[in-house]
């Protein structure tokens, strides 16, 4: 009997997943469901040239939907998969259909944090996830409005730098005493906070948000200090919640994400997987369980759940990476710091154009690079290498980074 | 409108009808052209959309810009006339083209 793959989620890991399959040689049956109304799309736009109005919604889809019927997937989008029967391998839709499964994949990513205040339902108060968030938020972007942006991460610094450039009057305050402290090194949080506040952005650091007031629509937030800010459009980026109830409710391992090995297969059913924004995975080269956050992950682990569906040998072991940009600056990341002892920059902030490397017992564990797309690549390689360099050898810049790898 | 042919690392060709002013990443991607990722959706962030393009369409092609020469650079052996796939938009010169897919984009 043919066998079928069901895919849930309809994002970067679901449409990357179809690719992959048929790539990989899969001639069975690819359902792919999706809640959004959208073909699968690129959501790094959506707080950069999406919202400055630079990118179609079209130009944000992964693959046309010629290509999908090219390809023979079944794309399911409008539609939430109401329960799983894992006994019967069958999945049940909202509509009503039944679909039977071989094997089932979870990508159903995440949504934003909601602002736990009362008035956060209000319609000025606006989310960075969806196409339909950016198409609500770009009616009310317009030039001269107050901006207040809560959350210091790259959605919330995203969203300021394109706030500066369509000339919005932009405030961010963050809960933390720096920028971006969930995914950098302080060096890296001081030259941003210096950045923006530079181009115009008034930030507040350690500035929690108590309460918002106002009558249709929130008009003044009032921080933990009793500052008051008055805004027209409120941007909140504090981060993003993995959807696992469908996985829970099926009874699968669910803790930050669902848990999967290194092949994303779950730990408690063989025919089913997870892959993205969604899953907790055992990772090869982080040898650790993580959940990250970013397209490359998604990206990874749908094509090992593609190579292990098709019998092939796959394991998700790349070094994550990252990337962000922030006005004209390139910022791309490799590696996680956490556990860093020191940090080494190679370059110049005043001059935007430097690469912070995180050592840990000698090895390079991760870097930031602005603006050095050749450190980057070669960062890259070192992390996942774990290179040994110390200092003195990687700030110096006549020595090739490319000389490290030996 | 213009033919590209695709040339993966072990030969094998796929000729492909790429409209003006797509680029040839995501082109490739459209048709479900193996050996190319394209991880970053077209940003130049990635360098995993690499090709080599076929000496006769070199000069034809053009340089790469500052950034896509740093991405390129940066692979552990860049050609000659290597260039990242996401930045080489179709155009009626162009019509014919013939690019290499490498060994691996990882």
């Amino acid at each position: 009997m043919s066998e079928t793959v069901v895919i849930i989620g309809a994002g970067q890991a679901g449409g990357d997943m179809t690719t992959a399959l048929r790539q990989q040689g899969f001639e069975g049956r690819i359902v792919m469901i999706g809640e959004e109304p959208a073909l699968p799309y690129r959501r790094p736009p959506l707080s950069k040239a999406y919202l400055s109005g630079e990118m179609t919604e079209e130009q944000l889809y992964i693959k046309p939907a010629a290509t999908y019927e090219k390809q023979n997937v079944e794309v399911k989008t409008g539609v939430r998969v109401e329960s799983i029967d894992r006994a019967a391998k069958t999945v049940k839709l909202a509509d009503g259909e039944e679909i039977g499964y071989t094997y089932l994949a979870f990508c159903t990513g995440g949504h934003a944090r909601r602002l736990p205040l009362e008035g956060a339902e209000k319609p000025n108060v606006h989310y960075v996830r969806t196409i339909e968030d950016i198409e609500k938020l770009k009616a009310q972007f317009q030039p001269g409005k107050r901006l207040l942006i809560i959350g210091g991460g790259y959605i919330g610094l995203e969203a300021a730098a394109v706030g500066i450039k369509k000339e919005l009057n932009v405030t961010l305050v963050e809960a933390l005493p720096r920028l971006l402290a969930r995914v950098t090194g302080p060096e890296l949080s001081d030259y941003y906070y210096g950045v923006h506040t530079a181009k115009g952005v008034d930030i507040k650091l350690g500035a929690g948000v108590e309460t918002l007031e106002g009558g249709d629509t929130v008009e003044t937030v009032v921080l933990a200090d009793g500052t008051r800010l008055d805004a027209d459009v409120i941007i909140v980026g504090i981060g993003l919640i993995p959807n696992t109830e469908l996985a829970e409710a099926a009874g699968l391992t669910v803790d930050n994400g669902i848990h999967v090995d290194l092949q994303c297969r779950s730990i408690d059913d063989d025919s089913i997987f997870a892959a993205g924004d969604c899953a907790n995975h055992d990772h090869g080269f982080l040898l650790r369980r993580m959940r990250l956050e970013s397209v490359p992950n998604a990206s990874e682990g749908a094509r090992v759940i593609a190579a292990t569906i098709c019998g092939k040998e796959a394991e998700h072991n790349g070094a994550p990476w990252f990337w962000s940009d922030q006005y004209d600056l390139k910022l791309q990341m490799v590696g996680i710091n956490q556990g860093y002892e020191e940090v080494v920059i190679r370059g110049s902030m005043e001059d935007n154009s430097f690469s912070a490397f995180y050592l840990a017992n000698g090895v390079i564990i991760s870097a930031d690079t602005v603006n050095r797309p050749k450190d980057f690549m070669m960062a890259k390689k070192l992390v996942a290498g774990r290179v040994k360099s110390d200092a003195a050898t990687l700030s110096d810049e006549s020595v090739e980074l490319k000389s490290l790898l030996g | 409108m213009g033919l590209v042919t695709y040339v993966s690392f072990d030969g094998e060709k796929t000729e492909i009808d790429v409209p003006n002013g797509d680029n040839l990443m995501q082109a490739a991607l459209d048709n479900g052209i193996s050996g190319i990722l394209g991880d970053c959706g077209g940003g130049c962030a990635c360098a995993t959309c690499h090709c080599i393009v076929d000496d006769a369409w070199a000069a034809k092609s053009g340089e790469p810009d500052e950034l896509e020469a740093d991405m390129l650079d940066g692979l552990i052996d860049p050609k000659p006339t290597s260039r990242l796939s996401c930045q080489i938009i179709m155009k009626d010169e162009l019509d014919g083209i013939v690019v290499h897919l490498p060994e691996s984009q990882l």
